[in-house]
Formats: structure tokens, C-alpha cells, sequence
């Protein structure tokens, strides 16, 4: 059988620097799926660009040529004329992109989006009216699972949510049924649960349509679920490919083994763990609710949003405490009140007690050298790297404004303090003088760790502090937390989507949903034996890079609904939770007895 | 329904914002110690002509300038009764200009609508000017119709205007035998509207327009270049390109639509900023607009001349800013349903 697609020797690069992709090639069979595995940095995107020939007006395409054949005709698609090239994007190759939110125009009806594929390609086998056309769109959306098809092609963009838009996305590209599907990233965006969700469908479009597919991830979870074929790059060149069986199952190259080693797993348990003693608190949440008063427009009345409701966590001296769940479970929102960023409502009560003391205070109602003295001691390491440190300040100006604010030592004290953080978070000292542009995204997390440290806090909220990074990085930054807490005593509140990364750093994981805690126990209990629907289907959408451990969706579907869907023990009376309840010591969930 | 509903909305809001900018207007006009009359009172006085001053305290009284000043501006909006009982702006009386000693109505009267016909044809020309070039320049970035754009772009912004409008004067009259000054011939001044009256309007509109127009033209291109060229590095423009459409169909059909929401906001803007801005080239073009009115009442402290034109700016003003707000709710769902980005 002769190939789909054949990428021969091509090599891309930018002005007058070394090439950033290099000598890159591998075939795709009709109806197969090829993975192209790398970090950031590593050419996979650009590589995939290449065939579409969407690269950035700057990118050279140096040499190499994209064979791509269908019905006995063969063509290179990097000296095909521009016109010829029109008719086979989006026709014959069609393309997912990573970012689902900000890849559909919002000004322009779902419907109108779709269906201009099929007018701009009507001479295909495509339909020849608009309501045909009308037609096979709302097929596509039935197909991508769309519950009501016509109102979906009736929305805008923002009307949907980041899940149902990536479907949308997905059915803009099957729409003309092309002969191969590029997906970049398709799901680093998405919640595990919804990414769970979108790969499955991925796959059953995939057996249906019988099209090829090449999947660009940097998750090998996602690889061992997905492809046949594994292409592994780094810094432009390929490392190691073959069939995902043998590169999954016995990787040759170190590269691959260094990927497989740093990717998250959620462990196989035998037993579960023993509860966490609750007995030095640095921070006690009791009955922390938060309700936000959404403007509705014009004389309608606001609407009640309930971020948290009734959320009790309590974090001991030196411990980390977990908080997991999707965007929207209210998780972020329980970090900014813990630091007192935030007015939870009344009846709330958030009490710290910082090292030293016997007498735990209430963050929200502390006078002026209370709160000063609680800012020093909690400090926060945010979500993204690259716009948390300001661009125009080098590094040694931000990581001594804090002891600045606070009159902490003298300059040339402060100077000495910012360079030894650096030194513990794994960087040199030599490098204050730069500005953050200088670093890569993890050095950047180190940089923003580093100035948290600055003042020798006794609590860090770490609100996500690795989702924007790649795994190998992930993985160095996770480690560098742990070691701080060996060292320092450190308490971390520790903000996550991922329970495989958790699973690594807690001591205790509370899974949120809806802004009630559903299940709450030390991470191995969690794992040995999850109670609620909900965690059941998060550690079943975790994609592990084992091929005999496939996601199970029918786990996921189960849990990751509304709570109306769940079975009768877990569901909610109108908007009220169940209780929680202890079931085994230290491990609690939320159910009716 | 629901576009009428925010419409009769935005009208009633309108309304209070001209109300509290007629307090303003007032207040500001009457900040400086004195008024019109008493000043001229005062001078009269000094050189002893007794007899002007009699007419001029008859006209103190006559227009209530004797009353204190809240009274005085109740009666000037015409809520509550004057010497002639309720006769304000509410009820289209805009009281007296003593420097030119005629009703405003009088004096304003044909300004009035040459002003809003100068400042359209001028708004129209910076969109119609603006609109291709700026597309132009962000979609051929970097390249040599970029920077002559660019060029000429900054060459209108830094151009002095009535610099410009003498240097077109010249060269108009020269070579093609454009009118010089003016509005319209001087026979037909004064004249009920006629084919060639209209004809005439136009030709002497030429110049003013683009003077007028020009830099408010540079300034809009410039916008519009930098709001494509945002849009043009997002995502959804890539996902077009990816389904194959044609460049020219793309940039029309995606960030245009985006890029649009800017430009059309300005409307409210360009109003005011060009009915202010052209006072001066209206002396050096000798228009008949009310630009050259508005400079002579506040500089003698003409009050109920200068709180109408004033009160007739603001009133373009707000309309402007309706007329966008409107637009961009039809142009854009995400206002339109009250949404915001995830």
C-alpha cells in the first residue's frame, strides 16, 4: 500500500539561524494515526504546518518534500501553486487547532463557520445547494455529538463552552470528510475529563470516516490512546519513530525514556494511606462560601454565581494540601480567599497561625500589622510564567521589591537574600541582571518561586504553578517543591487540575465540583478506592502512557456530567449537596447515607 | 425587540447627559466674574455715553441677568418663567447675542447646517479614505504600500491644517479652478436653495473637506492598520486559512469584522473633535459655520451665543456616540447578548 502522506527530509528555518527543523521525515498510511511527540521548541507544530503550508511569513522551508497521494495521484504539496494548495485545505487536509476558545471568529454564527468549508469546496463531491450544505453540517454535528445539532449552528462561539467549541472545531474539519485530519494539541486546553471526551471521539470519527490522522501532543498518555505510529522530536530533529507499541513499550532512544519518565502517572496503590493528623494548623477554612453577583443588563435583576459553598480545609504545619478540579469548580477562587485576596461571605471563617504563635487569626478581619505580617508569611505562585513577571523589570528588581514593600534589610542585604533564592531554586546568581525575556518557561516558574520565597513564608499557594509548562519541566518544578518543603517546612496549598501531578506532591487531595468539595482523603486512599462518580472519572480520563491501560470512557461519561446524572447516592436535591460523610477514617465523600 | 428596547434606553440616557451638560455649559460660561452687559455697562459708564446704558441695563433686565444665577439658568433651558414668561431652549428660543446684537436663531441659523454638511462630508471622507488604506497597509505589512502609507499618513498628521488649506487654495485655483474661501458663491448668500446654489456648495466643499478631514484620516488608517494587524495573528484567521479560503475573502470576511468595532466606536469621537478642530481652518477658509461664531462669543462673553453652540457640539457629540453604541451592538453578538470572552 503506498502512503497517504510521505515527509522526506524537511528541514525549516528562520533568517540566517541553524534550522529548527532538520532533516525531519515519516509516512502516514491511509486511515492510520501517527503521533508527533515533543516538547515546546521541539518543530512538531511547524513541522505539521508545513504540509497545510501555513507556516509564519518569516519560516524558510530550506528542503525536503510532502508527498501527499490520493486516488493514484500524487503531488508535493511544498511546490504545489497556491491555488491548487487552496482546494486541498480544508478539503482534502483539514486541520484542529490547540486553542478551541480563540480559533473560531466570535463575531460569526457556528453554522456560517462550518458550512463555509463545504461552499469553498462545493466542486468536491460536496453538496450544491445551501440547505444540502445545511444539511451535512447538522450530520457532522450529530456526528461530533451535539445534543441539539440546529441550535448549536444557530450560536456564537461564546454561547458554547471549551469543550463543545473543540467539538465545533472538530466538525468544521470533518465536514468536507477529508483524507487527513492534523490535530495540534487538540486537548491541552481541555479539562482531563473533556479531553478524555474528545479524543474518544477523535477515534470513532477516525473508524467511521476510515481518514488518517496526525496528532501533535506532548502528552505520551494521550500517544498510547490514540496512535499506531509515534514519532518522537526534539529540538527539531526526530529521535526515535516507529510503531507505538515498540517505541511505547520499549523505548530505545534516552530522550523518549526521559519523556516517559517525567510524564505523570496516577499510581497503582495496594492499600490505602493513613488519614492525615489535623492537629498544627497553619490554615483552617471553616464554612467558606462565596457568592458573586453577576450583572445581567439593563433593569434585570443580577444573578447569584455560587463560587464555593460550605468549603472546609484545614492545612497542617509542613503538609500539602490539594485542591482538585475543572475550570469553574471554584478551586482558584478558595486560593484567593485563603490569602485573603478575596471577601468570602459571612459566616465564613479562614483562621492562620503563623510558626511561633498560639493564637490563630482570622485572615478577613486582621488590623494593619496583622495583615502585614500574614502577607509576609503566605505568599503565591501563579498559573503562567510569561505575564507574571513584568517584562521591564530584571530579575533582581523583582525579586527584592518584595522585601523593599516590606523595609526588609538593607540593599545591599536584600541583594545577598535575592541571589541566594536563586541559588535554591536551581539558577545562578549571575543572572539578576537579566530580564525574564532571557529564560525559558520553567526557569521563569523558578524565577516567580524564587520571589515568593524572597520572604520566608510559612504557606505558598501554588494556583497551577506547572499546567503551562511541558512534563520534563513539570517534573523539575514539582521536584524543586518538594525540596523546599524538606528544607524550609513549607506548607503548600497546591491548586491543580491534574490528579496525576498531585498525586505526586499531597498529602491530602479535596476533589471539587460545582464549588462543593465531592471527595476528600490522602491521595493513595483517593486512588485505592475512589467513592464519588466524579473522581472515579477524573482517574479514568487520565491518560497513561501504557497501552494496556486505555481510558475508559464509559467510566468518564458516568462521572464527569451534571450532577443530575449521577447515580442517586451522589446527586444534588435542587441545588443542595449532600452532605459529607466520612466513610473511612480520614477520607470523606460526599453522598447520601 | 430587544435593539429597541437598548435604543429607547440609550435615548433616554442621551437625554440626561445633555441635561447635566447644559449645568455644565452654564456653569462655565458664567465662571469668569461679569457678564457680557455689565462689562459694557461698566465701559459705556467710563466714557460716558449715558444713553447706551440705559439700553443695555434694559436688556440686563429683559434677559434676566439681574436674577441670581440658578434662576438665570432655569430660565435660559426655559423650565421656569422669564420676563416673556417660559421662553428657553425648551421652548426654541435661544435667546440674544449681544455682540452682534441679534437673536442667535438668526445668527446661527445657516452655520447651523453648513456646519453638520462641512463636518459629514469631512467625517465621510476620513472613512472613506481610512478604510482601504489602513486594510491596505496591515494586509501588505512591511512592505513598500505599507510604508508609503505610512509615509503619507504621518505627513497629514503633522501638516498644520490651515497650512494645508492655504497650499490647496493655491494649487486648486491654479490648476483645476477651485473657488477660493467660502462655502458657496457670494451671489448665493442668503438665497433659497437651487440646483446651482447646491452645485456651488459642493465645489467650495472640496478643499474644506479634506483639510479637515486629513490628519482625523492619517490618525483613523493608523488604527485601523494596528487593530488588523492584532487580528491578524489570531488564531481564527489561521483556522481560515486552514479550510482554504482565498487571502482577499479572508481578510474581508474575519478580522475586518473585527477590526471594524474600533473605527465604528470613533464616530462619537471624530463628531466634536472635528467640529472643534475646524474653527480655526473655518476663519482661514472663511467658512460660514458656526466655528468662527463660537471663537467671537467666548472671547467677549457672549453668553446665550456661546451656550448655544456650545450646547448644539455637545448635542453632535452625543448623537455621534449613539449612532456607534447602536451600531456596534448590531455589528457584534458578543454586546449584543450582554456576553463575555471565556
Amino acid at each position: 500500500m503506498t502512503p497517504l502522506l510521505e515527509v522526506a527530509d524537511l528541514s525549516i528555518g528562520f533568517g540566517s539561524a541553524p534550522p529548527v527543523v532538520q532533516g525531519v521525515s515519516f509516512s502516514v498510511m491511509p486511515g492510520e494515526t501517527l503521533a508527533l511527540v515533543g516538547e515546546s521548541g521541539s518543530g512538531k507544530t511547524l513541522t505539521c504546518r508545513s504540509v497545510l503550508r501555513i507556516l509564519p511569513g518569516s519560516a524558510q522551508l530550506r528542503s525536503g518534500s510532502i508527498r501527499f497521494g490520493r486516488e493514484n495521484k500524487v503531488q508535493d504539496l511544498l511546490t504545489l501553486p497556491e491555488r491548487q494548495m487552496r482546494a486541498i485545505r480544508g478539503n482534502h487536509i483539514s486541520m484542529i487547532f490547540q486553542e478551541p476558545m480563540r480559533s473560531l471568529s466570535p463575531l460569526h454564527r457556528i453554522g456560517n463557520q462550518v458550512s463555509e468549508v463545504l461552499k469553498l469546496h462545493r466542486s468536491k463531491s460536496g453538496p450544491k445547494s445551501s440547505s444540502d450544505a445545511r444539511k451535512q453540517v447538522l450530520e457532522t454535528f450529530e456526528q461530533v455529538g451535539f445534543a441539539d445539532p440546529e441550535r448549536v449552528f444557530r450560536a456564537y462561539p461564546f454561547e458554547l463552552s471549551g469543550g463543545m467549541r473543540q467539538r465545533a472545531m472538530i466538525a468544521m474539519a470533518m465536514v468536507a470528510k477529508p483524507d487527513l485530519l492534523i490535530a495540534d494539541e487538540p486537548t491541552t486546553a481541555l479539562d482531563v475529563t473533556t479531553q478524555a471526551q474528545v479524543l474518544g471521539l477523535i477515534k470513532d470519527l477516525q473508524r467511521a470516516t476510515g481518514m488518517a490522522v496526525i496528532l501533535v501532543t506532548h502528552d505520551l498518555g494521550v500517544v498510547a490512546n490514540m496512535a499506531e505510529k509515534v514519532v518522537v522530536m526534539h529540538k527539531g530533529s526526530v529521535m526515535e519513530s516507529g510503531p507505538a507499541a515498540s517505541v511505547l513499550g520499549a523505548p530505545k532512544h534516552g530522550y523518549t525514556r526521559k519523556l516517559f519518565a517525567a510524564a505523570p502517572m496516577i499510581p497503582t496503590v495496594a492499600a490505602p494511606a493513613a488519614p492525615v493528623q489535623h492537629d498544627d494548623l497553619i490554615l483552617d477554612m471553616q464554612h467558606v462560601s462565596k457568592t458573586y453577583q453577576v450583572r445581567a443588563g439593563g433593569w434585570k435583576a443580577p444573578i447569584k454565581v455560587h463560587a464555593c459553598v460550605d468549603v472546609n480545609l484545614s492545612l497542617p504545619r509542613g503538609r500539602t494540601l490539594a485542591v482538585v478540579g475543572e475550570s469553574g469548580s471554584g478551586k482558584t477562587t478558595c486560593a484567593r480567599i485563603a490569602l485573603g485576596a478575596e471577601q468570602p461571605d459571612a459566616g465564613s471563617r479562614v483562621l492562620f497561625r503563623g510558626r511561633g504563635t498560639d493564637e490563630a487569626l482570622p485572615v478577613h478581619a486582621m488590623d494593619r500589622a496583622q495583615r502585614t505580617k500574614f502577607q509576609r508569611s503566605a505568599q503565591m505562585v501563579f498559573q503562567d510564567p510569561y505575564s507574571s513577571l513584568s517584562p521591564r523589570m530584571r530579575i533582581q528588581a523583582a525579586l527584592t521589591e518584595p522585601m523593599e514593600i516590606h523595609g526588609l534589610g538593607t540593599r545591599a542585604e536584600r541583594r545577598e537574600k535575592a541571589a541566594e533564592m536563586l541559588r535554591w531554586v536551581g539558577l545562578s546568581p549571575d543572572m539578576l541582571g537579566r530580564f525574564p525575556h532571557a529564560f525559558s518557561g520553567g526557569q521563569r516558574q523558578r524565577l516567580s518561586i524564587a520571589r515568593a520565597l524572597t520572604l520566608d513564608p510559612q504557606l505558598l499557594v501554588c494556583d497551577e504553578p506547572t499546567s503551562a509548562l511541558d512534563v520534563s519541566v513539570q517534573d523539575q518544578i514539582l521536584t524543586l517543591l518538594e525540596d523546599l518543603q524538606q528544607r524550609t517546612g513549607l506548607s503548600y496549598l497546591f491548586i491543580s487540575h491534574d490528579l496525576a501531578v498531585v498525586s505526586r506532591i499531597a498529602d491530602e487531595v479535596a476533589v471539587m465540583r460545582q464549588g462543593v468539595i465531592v471527595e476528600q482523603a490522602p491521595p493513595d486512599t483517593l486512588f485505592y478506592s475512589p467513592q464519588h462518580p466524579y473522581t472515579q472519572a477524573l482517574i479514568a480520563a487520565q491518560p497513561e502512557p501504557d497501552l494496556s491501560r486505555p481510558i475508559d470512557l464509559a467510566l468518564v461519561a458516568k462521572g464527569a456530567g451534571a450532577p443530575a446524572t449521577w447515580p442517586e447516592m451522589f446527586r444534588f436535591v435542587g441545588t443542595d449537596a449532600p452532605a459529607l460523610v466520612e466513610v473511612n477514617p480520614g477520607h470523606q465523600v460526599r453522598c447520601h447515607v | 425587540m430587544m435593539f429597541l428596547k437598548y435604543a429607547g434606553y440609550r435615548l433616554l440616557t442621551m437625554l440626561l447627559t445633555l441635561w447635566v451638560v447644559s449645568i455644565l455649559v452654564f456653569a462655565i460660561i458664567n465662571l469668569p466674574p461679569g457678564d457680557f452687559l455689565s462689562n459694557q455697562i461698566a465701559e459705556l459708564r467710563a466714557t460716558g455715553q449715558a444713553e447706551g446704558v440705559a439700553k443695555a441695563e434694559f436688556l440686563r433686565t429683559e434677559y434676566a441677568l439681574d436674577r441670581p444665577l440658578w434662576m438665570q439658568y432655569l430660565i435660559w433651558i426655559g423650565a421656569a418663567p422669564g420676563p416673556q414668561g417660559f421662553s428657553g431652549m425648551l421652548q426654541g428660543d435661544f435667546g440674544w447675542s449681544f455682540e452682534f446684537d441679534q437673536p442667535v436663531s438668526e445668527i446661527v441659523g445657516d452655520a447651523l447646517w453648513l456646519t453638520v454638511l462641512v463636518n459629514l462630508a469631512a467625517v465621510l471622507f476620513v472613512y472613506v479614505v481610512a478604510l482601504p488604506l489602513g486594510v491596505l497597509a496591515a494586509a501588505k505589512s512591511e512592505t513598500w504600500v505599507d510604508y508609503s502609507a505610512a509615509f503619507v499618513g504621518y505627513l497629514g498628521l503633522a501638516t498644520p491644517n490651515f497650512l494645508l488649506a492655504l497650499i490647496l487654495f493655491y494649487y486648486g485655483q491654479k490648476y483645476l479652478g477651485l473657488p477660493i474661501g467660502g462655502l458657496m458663491a457670494p451671489e448665493f448668500e442668503g438665497e433659497p436653495m437651487s440646483p446651482a446654489k447646491v452645485q456651488s456648495i459642493l465645489i467650495h466643499l472640496i478643499v474644506p473637506t479634506f483639510v479637515i478631514g486629513t490628519s482625523g484620516a492619517a490618525a483613523m488608517m493608523q488604527r485601523l492598520r494596528a487593530n488588523m494587524l492584532d487580528e491578524l495573528s489570531k488564531p481564527y484567521v489561521e483556522t481560515a486559512k486552514a479550510k482554504g479560503m482565498a487571502p482577499a475573502r479572508l481578510l474581508a470576511k474575519y478580522p475586518l469584522r473585527m477590526a471594524f468595532n474600533p473605527f465604528v466606536a470613533d464616530i462619537g469621537n471624530l463628531l466634536p473633535a472635528m467640529v472643534s478642530g475646524s474653527v480655526l481652518v473655518s476663519v482661514v477658509l472663511g467658512l460660514q459655520t458656526i466655528g468662527p461664531a463660537l471663537l467671537t462669543a467666548l472671547k467677549s462673553q457672549d453668553q446665550f451665543l456661546a451656550g448655544f453652540v456650545l450646547m448644539f457640539v455637545a448635542l453632535l457629540t452625543l448623537i455621534g456616540t449613539m449612532i456607534s453604541d447602536l451600531l456596534l451592538v448590531l455589528l457584534d453578538p458578543r454586546i449584543r447578548y450582554g456576553a463575555r470572552e471565556g
